[in-house]
């Protein structure tokens, strides 16, 4: 993984090791940062925003915003876990304070990033985790832009 | 007394009268799965700016249904937290706003401790002081939490989930399974005469030696995310029209697996309670009813379910909460912010 740009494809096959494809992540991570992440439901998305939160020293238990779709957590860098599964169009992104998440001084992870269409910035960070054939097993893909 | 309360903290934008904490005069909500209602038109699924479009008229209406004048009106409540931190400013603003206007006393509620006070509302329920100590079962598309009542406004959070709730676990497997939206109503109905044992799905449990958020008991925390993904494989596997178990058989075993986690996280919840209690939208599940009553039989406590009309989001909660004393008053009450964390206890 290159600091500027790049793709870096790692196979995880537990929950611990998507964790840790997250961490590894966070250490390449200099500010703040938005995090697309795309994949099916049980992909593992929430699994790896645990990770993240680990990564940054988060000590809260990250449970899923579907419904609540945005939750803050305090680590050493802020959390902005967001969950768009709900969300049909863009425009609806407007009455929750999207934009000032994407702009925050923090990490913020997106779930469902994709239903955010135009809204998503440039300099977004797309992970896209992909269910293979054995139950536990994922493809994650780290797409840094340049 | 009475309370007009207000609710926002999702998706449902309600306002309701209730006197003295329990006799609700009037109750209105305004839900995205209630299209046609007389404010909204074609709701936008998520939006805040349609709580702020469409709670006036909710409030008004409210007022009106109670048959009372503004002047009757003794105090405002409005939820402040935990949810969504602009959905949550809409009712918070809108309520202390017509507490100042009217001269009456604000009160900013939690939402949790709203759904437990759900449990007092309706023809049949019992006074707050009869049912504790009680452990109470919360569980909806957004929380899914274990608490002991020890008296009212005394909590300790006994357990919750670590990742979804239970009613995420209803809506994001109906989804899988195509039954549509609401899930949990569509999984009730399509279970309805499916075998339970089907299919074994992974019973919702945080594994041992796993950790719990605040030093909470494991025994008492839920995990729901693997019984979602076991049914994801299990489908990707058994094909609908196959030569499996058919939808019916898949749903009502997909359900037990959910309503077995939340059960056994009951069960271990109980030594010293004297009643058994449940609220939350996915308190209508009609197998996690039946079991929780087998539960509280064999355990000798009292089964206190919160009255359907009460179980999903609603404001009657909200005032019924504040009516019985509880909330944040005062300077501090006029003061709060949305509070999208906001703990019980």
């Amino acid at each position: 993984m290159n600091a500027d740009q790049g793709t870096l494809r790692i196979v995880s096959r537990s929950i611990a090791q998507t964790r840790a494809a997250a961490a590894r992540l966070v250490r390449r991570l200099r500010g703040p940062a938005v995090i697309a992440l795309h994949g099916d439901l049980g992909s593992g998305k929430t699994c790896f925003v645990q990770g993240l939160a680990r990564a940054l020293g988060v000590a809260a238990a990250v449970t899923s915003p579907t419904f609540t779709l945005v939750n803050e957590y305090r680590g050493k860098r802020p959390l902005y876990h967001i969950d768009l599964y709900r969300i049909r169009h863009p425009n609806e992104l407007f009455g929750i304070g999207f934009e000032e998440y994407l702009e925050s001084d923090g990490i913020t992870a997106i779930e469902w990033a994709e239903r955010a269409g135009d809204l998503l910035p440039a300099s977004a960070i797309h992970v896209r985790l992909t269910a293979r054939a054995k139950p536990c097993e994922r493809e994650i893909c780290i797409e840094w832009s340049p | 007394m009475n309370v007009l309360g207000i609710e926002t903290s999702c998706d449902e934008t309600a306002a309701a009268v209730v006197r003295d904490g329990c006799r609700v005069l009037s109750n209105v909500v305004l839900s995205q799965t209630d299209l046609h209602a007389p404010y909204g038109g074609v709701v936008p699924e998520i939006a805040s700016r349609r709580h702020a479009e469409a709670l006036p008229g909710i409030i008004d209406e409210a007022r009106r249904r109670a048959g009372l004048a503004w002047h009757e009106i003794d105090e405002v409540a409005a939820t402040a937290g935990p949810g969504l931190a602009a959905a949550l400013l809409v009712g918070l603003s809108a309520g202390k706003g017509l507490a100042l206007a009217l001269e009456r006393p604000f009160c900013g509620v939690n939402h949790l401790e709203a759904h437990l006070y759900s449990l007092f509302l309706g023809a049949s329920a019992p006074a707050p002081g009869e049912i504790c100590p009680c452990v109470a079962l919360l569980v909806s598309g957004g929380h899914t939490c274990l608490v002991r009542v020890e008296r009212p406004g005394s909590y300790r959070m006994l357990g919750r989930t670590v990742d979804d709730a239970a009613g995420e676990a209803f809506d994001k497997g109906a989804n899988l399974l195509g039954l549509g939206y609401p899930g949990g109503p569509a999984i009730d109905r399509a279970a309805r005469g499916g075998a339970r044992d089907a299919v074994r799905f992974p019973r919702g449990r945080q594994r041992k030696g796993a950790g719990c958020p605040d030093g909470l008991d494991p025994a008492l925390c839920f995990s729901f995310s693997g019984v979602k993904t076991a049914l994801l494989y299990y489908l990707r596997e058994h094909p609908a029209g196959g030569a499996g178990p058919a939808v019916a058989d898949i749903a009502a075993s997909y359900q037990e697996a959910i309503v077995e986690a939340l059960v056994r996280g009951c069960r271990g919840a109980l030594e010293g309670a004297r009643c058994l209690a449940a609220a939350g939208g996915v308190a209508l599940n009609g197998r996690l009813r039946e079991r929780l009553a087998a539960l509280a039989a064999a355990a000798g406590v009292r089964l206190v379910l919160a009255d359907p009309a009460y179980c999903t989001d609603n404001a009657a909660m909200v005032a019924a909460a504040a009516g019985a004393g509880r909330g944040i008053r005062g300077a501090a009450g006029l003061r709060l912010d949305a509070w999208p964390n906001m703990p019980l206890a």
